[in-house]
């Protein structure tokens, strides 16, 4: 059954992100929550990282194409916690960012007690490109605050990589 | 030439129409819309935002030394590590001025630009200018490191809004901390001259870290000073650094940053931060 509010669902989920356009904000994990309240939809997104410079520019692209698609009420909603995890990522989220030349993340860490410290290697990532694991993370920041930057040393390509986060 | 070729905006957009554009600076709405920001029962209002103002001054005035780096880095790796840094540090900060100023009915940017120096209530270590990249990442290494100690702790506080802020800061300060930790450990265990300047930019930052430490009756949550040190004794050993034996930075009548007293070098930043907002107080983007 085709429900108001799975429709609008889907709308605001097939918004892309500014940043990673070959994602969506529903591949991401990003679009926590949509529900109508006395005729007007509340939808409830969630930043990936404090500083992210897209988070404005998701809720009114969000807020624009549900308009478009004639929902006229619409309030867009921060939601803090639970904090976004690289794990909300979706399978399909992961395949395009693969197709894309972006290494998806691992797990996020789990942890109990203290944040360890890390001074030796960084766990390597698989090449997007040549499917190698002999990579060497370069940076643990890229271009954008999500993504780390790698050299794979078997095709010797550069590639990002999203954070586990 | 196509018209989506003139304007490089239509063109990154996948769909054209004038209010509907990819575009970054195009405005700045409350990082916390939505939020339910109402304090909680047995929480302290007024307590409660004084202490995120704090917390937040720390990460602004931190962030803002650091943006003076971009353009200025040895190489393009460091360029976007600094500036990501920055960027999360100046992210914690809008949403911890914002929590404030829910309960003081003030904007984030009332108090991002409209305080003096003496309503600033940042620790002093945030505050001066870096003199070469060994100061960078040393003081990077000892704020990190305090900080994520701290927002540890706060991830399970009375107050949602902040534990929320201090959880998500948890994953970015972790970044933070391995970021400096592993130039400390490259710039102290590497030439001779690249050990002796970064033991001088230790040398010339631990003055500061006594402040971290420090008693105040604002405090909401505590650390103890060997959870910080336990780990900055790693790296400095890792690093083959010494752990500097320096005087800390006096007391200006038994009173420091926290309680809105300051070195010289923050009037040389709000001076710079403020100008503009100050000269344009109604300004929209």
């Amino acid at each position: 059954m085709v429900t108001r509010t799975g429709t609008a669902w889907d709308v605001a989920a097939a918004t892309p992100d500014p940043e990673l356009p070959m994602v969506t904000v529903g591949d991401l994990g990003i679009l926590r929550s949509l529900d109508e309240q006395d005729g007007r939809l509340v939808v409830t997104i969630t930043p990936t990282y404090s500083g992210c410079p897209a988070m404005r520019e998701i809720a009114g692209d969000v807020e624009y194409r549900l308009r478009a698609a004639g929902f006229a009420e619409v309030e867009i909603r921060t939601q803090l916690a639970p904090a976004w995890t690289s794990d909300w990522i979706t399978a399909d989220g992961r395949r395009k960012l693969l197709l894309a030349g972006i290494a998806p993340p691992a797990p996020a860490p789990r942890r109990a007690g203290p944040v360890p410290l890390t001074l030796g290697r960084a766990p390597a990532a698989t090449c997007p490109r040549c499917g190698s694991v002999r990579t060497s993370r370069r940076a643990a920041f890229s271009a954008t605050a999500c993504k780390a930057l790698h050299t794979c040393d078997a095709c010797l390509e550069p590639f990002e990589s999203v954070k586990a986060i | 030439m196509s018209m989506s070729d003139d304007n490089p905006y239509d063109f990154l957009a996948d769909e054209h129409s004038d209010d509907h554009r990819w575009a970054y600076g195009t405005g700045f709405t409350d990082p916390l819309a939505g939020v339910d920001t109402s304090v909680p029962d047995g929480v302290d209002a007024y307590g409660l935002a004084s202490y995120c103002v704090s917390l937040g001054d720390d990460a602004l005035i931190y962030s803002h030394r650091l943006q003076e780096w971009v353009t200025r880095l040895p190489e393009l790796e460091e360029e976007t590590a600094v500036a990501n840094i920055a960027l999360d540090l100046l992210g914690q900060a809008r949403m911890l001025l914002g929590r404030a100023g829910a309960v003081l009915g003030r904007s984030e940017d009332q108090l991002a630009f409209f305080r003096s120096e003496s309503q600033f209530h940042n620790v002093r270590l945030v505050e001066r200018h870096d003199d070469d990249f060994a100061e960078l990442v040393g003081r990077l290494l000892v704020f990190a490191t305090w900080r994520l100690a701290l927002f540890e702790r706060l991830t399970s506080f009375s107050d949602p809004v902040l534990a929320a802020i201090a959880t998500k800061g948890v994953a970015e300060l972790t970044y933070h901390r391995d970021y400096a930790a592993q130039w400390v450990v490259r710039l102290g265990d590497g030439t001779e001259l690249s050990h002796q300047r970064m033991q001088a930019a230790l040398d010339a930052v631990w003055a500061f870290v006594d402040e971290l430490f420090r008693a105040h009756p604002g405090e909401l949550v505590t650390i103890a000073r060997g959870e910080v040190d336990v780990v900055l004794d790693t790296v400095l050993a890792t690093a083959g650094l010494d752990r500097p034996d320096v005087p800390p930075l006096a007391l200006i009548g038994g009173r420091a940053g926290r309680d809105g007293v300051h070195t010289e070098a923050l009037g040389y930043v709000l001076a710079e931060m403020q100008s503009v907002a100050r000269a344009h107080p109604d300004a929209t983007w």
